[in-house]
């Protein structure tokens, strides 16, 4: 007999498998992915898990047995009160004595499930998509500086010291040296001490106390740390791209915002956030609320909690400023900020909104996107042309002015993904649509 | 040296094992195999495997290497979520019908579980393989692995030349009909020169010997005699009718290419090759689970295993051979290990402690004293569906309260047939059998005619037992396989076996893609 160890063997020798399946199904573990993505948190998303597709897109067609009809004969264990010529109801639903056959027969398939990795699962949902300007702004500024230990010197800052070595020269330097050691000053004196009064040790004494004086002598010239010795920890700037960012979700919660849209809102701020994590290392998300008055307050308030007031939309950005401020320095952190509105503004906050966001906000962000979320369209009649909102008219201006920023109109959920791609299809400027 | 005499005789003393204590464990289990039972294996061949890779090889129907195609990685997710989502424990073997034999078995598993599974797989299994009739006759284990081999690189190379899409396309249409790439029968070999020139001489001879110059002189319709008619010859010629559609299309389709045949041959031969597990289910399981209880129980007898194993193995061999009852939500048809086992300890019942009822209806075996010798005459000359018309005794019959129940989709009611009565024995036997008949199980679908002279529309007919139809979704998804296999319209009519009425009709139109259409 042979014993083969296979553990040993590489894995994922289904790997090629896999990627025919996924293939085959690809259009259909798409659109699985887009629908678990809007259930659960935003951060959730990003951990990739299971899906579930409809049986039938994979499925194997056999010449089967039809589960109705006919003739059948059933052979079941258990017989506790029957006898020949006995006549059952027949059971509904395959339940009981009849039509529970071994054999898979029928539509018996459930719904397909499996678990897609992290990386599958979000490689699919953002296919041909690219982040704006990235490549850019790279260049330009998304460098930050690491420091990296690179060997020793000999200046530096007593932090810095580096034991160590220190002490490593030292001893070579003192054995080169010749320095005497502790233990044998040690076993000198012990030697003179134990010496008695003969002549023969009188002469002795005085050797060996010739010897002592000489051996501390040299003690004493030679140091045990010379400054020689010392060395210092180096550390050598490198420059490193900035691999983390910061998305900021602003959004209007003031009594206009439906839950619909704030829902509406909530997906397109989990889309930006699967996407952003795909490209850094390090994604910090930061909630803004506002009506008349902005706070940065956490996920589960920020969509739940219901607020009253009116709209003031300068509010947040100055908040987000100040984050930015407190917080974000843009050397070290790519920000990208999202805002999702009905649209409503104050009248005579237009101004300011445009001003904080040309001056203050855009110059610091990769990417700025407005959503105007809007109520299902079917709730206007045809031909019901819609007034622009205060903001789509303020945002129209700026983005004419060559503002790196995008806007979108959405009414309903369906429109969430398509606009998200819109926003971020490859080689797509900054334009408005009409 | 102050071990003491008992745990030096024990294989192993805790869960832990390692291949040394595999090897012992292997000796011990050989010794018992071989001398006690007389069991006659193949040389074995153990693996031990991880999680992932039993995953794999659950994925590719258990064998070591395959032919790459998605339905094994949609197989393996399918497992995989399942196995994570504790839904569904994994075997704790797999066992290869080659020679030699590979069992595959679990590093997780405990050194009690290890002793099961090479008892069970390694000798039980192996036995099985190497000696029923069955497997003789349709499977090679010498040379599976490497047809095996030579069938993914095969498939590789079609995917470099003709693209992986159109391989894809290929083996989609050829899985869909592998339940009917089977032959259920063993064919004529093609004979070789040597005896076609006896055959010849015999015949020459024979006419020789029965030459009457008179014959010649008796009037009759030559014609009639030599000429049989144009559709005799044509089914002749394409051997018709032909139930294993695969064959059919392999050999007369009009317009695949020569990889495309070869790709449909690997299909068929990798399904023929699986044919014998499926009509030998049973029978299979049920020596493999006797020996592997004959095997443990003489290991603790002869004090190589401690109580504690014994009671580890009791717990899991109880689990294998559960039978729910038909009320009992548990249910799903019978399980092969219960059956088989029950069977396999009954005939050893019949032979050691026979009753009358035995002597009566097992007159040759009862009380003869030497069971060993009948179980391996069974487990070789049997399969599912003889084995259980043969030695279903009245007594198991009893002991699982058997019973027969008709359902007539034209009836209200289900109808109870037969109970486990003296009246019932009989026809109990025979219904349980039947069921255990693939030529029962699986759809009877025959290729029974071609118009060659016309639009060559191919004719599929299924014979439907007892009216059941075949389900309609999928009917009509593998026909439309086998047209674009064909190349030309097929039509398959179902019909009522018993009155050769037409219950109903399915039509497909070749599309493109498989083979290029002819333009009309």
């Amino acid at each position: 007999m042979h014993i083969v160890d296979r553990r040993l063997n590489p894995s994922g020798k289904n790997l090629a498998n896999r990627q025919r399946f996924m293939r085959r199904a690809k259009s259909q573990i798409r659109k699985a992915v887009h629908e678990s993505t809007a259930k659960g948190s935003i951060k959730d998303a990003d951990d990739g898990g299971e899906v579930v597709l409809p049986a039938q897109g994979v499925h194997e067609p056999q010449f089967r047995r039809s589960s109705n009809g006919g003739l059948r004969d059933h052979l079941l264990p258990g017989n506790k009160e029957y006898v020949a010529g006995d006549t059952i109801p027949r059971p509904r639903g395959g339940e009981g004595g009849g039509g529970s056959e071994g054999s898979p027969d029928g539509e018996g398939e459930d719904d397909f499930r499996f678990a897609l990795s992290r990386d599958e699962f979000v490689d699919l949902f953002l296919e041909d998509l690219e982040l704006p300007d990235l490549a850019k702004r790279k260049v330009a500024s998304a460098e930050a500086v690491t420091w990296h230990r690179a060997g020793y010197s000999v200046t530096g800052s007593p932090a810095n010291l580096a034991l160590n070595r220190t002490v490593r020269n030292s001893l070579s330097r003192r054995i080169a040296l010749k320095r005497p050691k502790p233990e044998e000053l040690e076993a000198l004196r012990e030697e003179i001490a134990a010496l008695g009064n003969d002549p023969d040790d009188d002469r002795r004494r005085v050797e060996l106390e010739a010897e002592l004086a000489r051996k501390e002598r040299r003690s004493g010239l030679i140091p045990y740390i010379d400054p020689l010795d010392v060395r210092y920890k180096r550390f050598d700037p490198i420059p490193r791209p900035v691999a983390q960012a910061v998305m900021f979700c602003l959004m209007d919660v003031s009594g206009s915002m439906t839950e619909h849209m704030k829902d509406l809102a909530k997906r397109f701020y989990i889309l930006l956030y699967i996407f952003l994590k795909r490209r850094y290392k390090n994604v910090d998300v930061v909630f803004i609320r506002h009506t008349h008055e902005a706070a940065e307050v956490d996920e589960d308030t920020f969509f739940n909690s219901p607020e009253t007031g009116g709209t003031v939309v300068s509010t947040a950005l100055e908040e987000m400023a100040k984050v930015i401020g407190e917080r974000y320095d843009p050397d070290l952190w790519n920000i990208y900020a999202a805002q999702a509105s009905d649209g409503d503004n104050t009248a005579s906050d237009n101004d300011r909104t445009a001003g904080l966001l040309t001056h203050d906000i855009l110059p610091l962000c990769q990417y700025y996107a407005y959503l105007e979320v809007g109520r299902d369209a079917e709730h206007f009649p045809p031909g019901f042309i819609r007034r622009d909102s205060d903001l789509w008219q303020t945002y129209t201006g700026l983005i004419k002015n060559g503002a790196p920023m995008a806007m979108r109109k959405v009414g309903h959920r369906r429109d969430i993904y398509p606009v998200f791609r819109e926003l971020f299809a490859k080689k797509t400027g900054a334009e408005v649509d009409a | 040296m102050s071990i003491s005499i008992k745990s030096d005789r024990l294989l192993f003393d805790n869960a832990d094992w390692d291949f040394s204590t595999i090897q012992r464990i292997n000796d011990a289990v050989e010794e018992i195999a071989i001398k006690e039972l007389g069991l006659n294996v193949y040389p074995n061949q153990i693996e031990v495997i991880s999680t992932e890779q039993m995953l794999d090889a659950y994925s590719s129907i258990g064998m070591p290497l395959f032919y790459k195609h998605w339905s094994f990685g949609k197989q393996f997710a399918r497992n995989e979520a399942l196995y994570r989502a504790g839904m569904q424990g994994l075997a704790y073997e797999i066992v290869i019908n080659s020679n030699p034999v590979i069992s595959y078995i679990m590093e997780e598993n405990t050194a009690t579980m290890q002793t099961l599974v090479i008892a069970h797989a390694a000798f039980g299994h192996n036995h099985f393989f190497k000696n029923n009739y069955v497997f003789k006759q349709w499977t090679d284990a010498d040379g599976i692995l490497d047809y095996l081999e030579f069938a993914r690189d095969y498939v590789m190379k079609c995917e470099d030349q003709y693209g992986a899409s159109e391989v894809e396309r290929l083996l989609d249409a050829a899985h869909a009909l592998m339940s009917h790439g089977i032959h259920k029968y063993p064919r004529r070999r093609t004979t070789d020169l040597r005896t076609e020139e006896k055959r010849e001489r015999e015949r020459r001879e024979h006419d020789e010997r029965v030459f009457n110059d008179l014959w010649r002189t008796v009037p009759g319709n030559d014609s009639l005699r030599h000429d049989p008619s144009a559709l005799e010859r044509r089914r002749a010629l394409l051997e018709l009718p032909q139930e294993n559609i695969l064959y059919f299309l392999e050999k007369t389709a009009p317009r695949l290419q020569a990889w495309q045949r070869e790709l449909l041959r690997i299909v068929r031969i990798i399904a023929q090759y699986f044919y014998p597990q499926t009509q030998t289910k049973v029978m299979n399981e049920g020596c493999a689970t006797y020996t592997h209880y004959q095997i443990m129980n003489r290991l603790h007898e002869k004090g190589q295993i401690s109580d504690g194993s014994l009671m580890e193995f009791l717990r899991s061999h109880t689990n294998v051979v559960f039978q729910p009852e038909f009320d009992d939500p548990r249910y799903s048809g019978f399980n092969p290990y219960a059956l088989g086992f029950a069977m396999m300890k009954d005939i050893e019942r019949i032979c050691n402690e026979p009753t009358e009822e035995d002597r009566e209806w097992f007159g040759a075996i009862a009380g003869c004293r030497d069971h060993m010798n009948v179980l391996r005459d069974v487990w070789a000359n049997y399969r599912d569906e003889s084995f259980i018309l043969q030695y279903l005794s009245p007594r198991l019959t009893r002991h699982f309260g058997l019973f027969h129940v008709t359902d007539d989709a034209e009836d209200p009611h289900l109808k109870v047939e037969a109970i486990h009565d003296e009246r019932g024995y009989r026809a109990i036997k025979r219904a349980l059998a039947r069921h255990y008949d693939p030529a029962y199980f699986t759809p009877d679908i025959q290729v029974v005619d071609v118009n060659l002279a016309g639009d060559r529309k191919l004719i599929v007919q299924h014979r439907a037992t007892n009216r059941i139809l075949l389900e309609e979704k999928d009917a009509r998804m593998v026909l439309q396989h086998i047209a674009d296999l064909w190349g030309y319209d097929v039509v398959m009519t179902e019909v009522d076996p018993a009155t050769e009425a037409v219950l109903k009709d399915h039509k497909a139109q070749a599309r493109p893609g498989i083979v290029p259409l002819e333009t009309a």
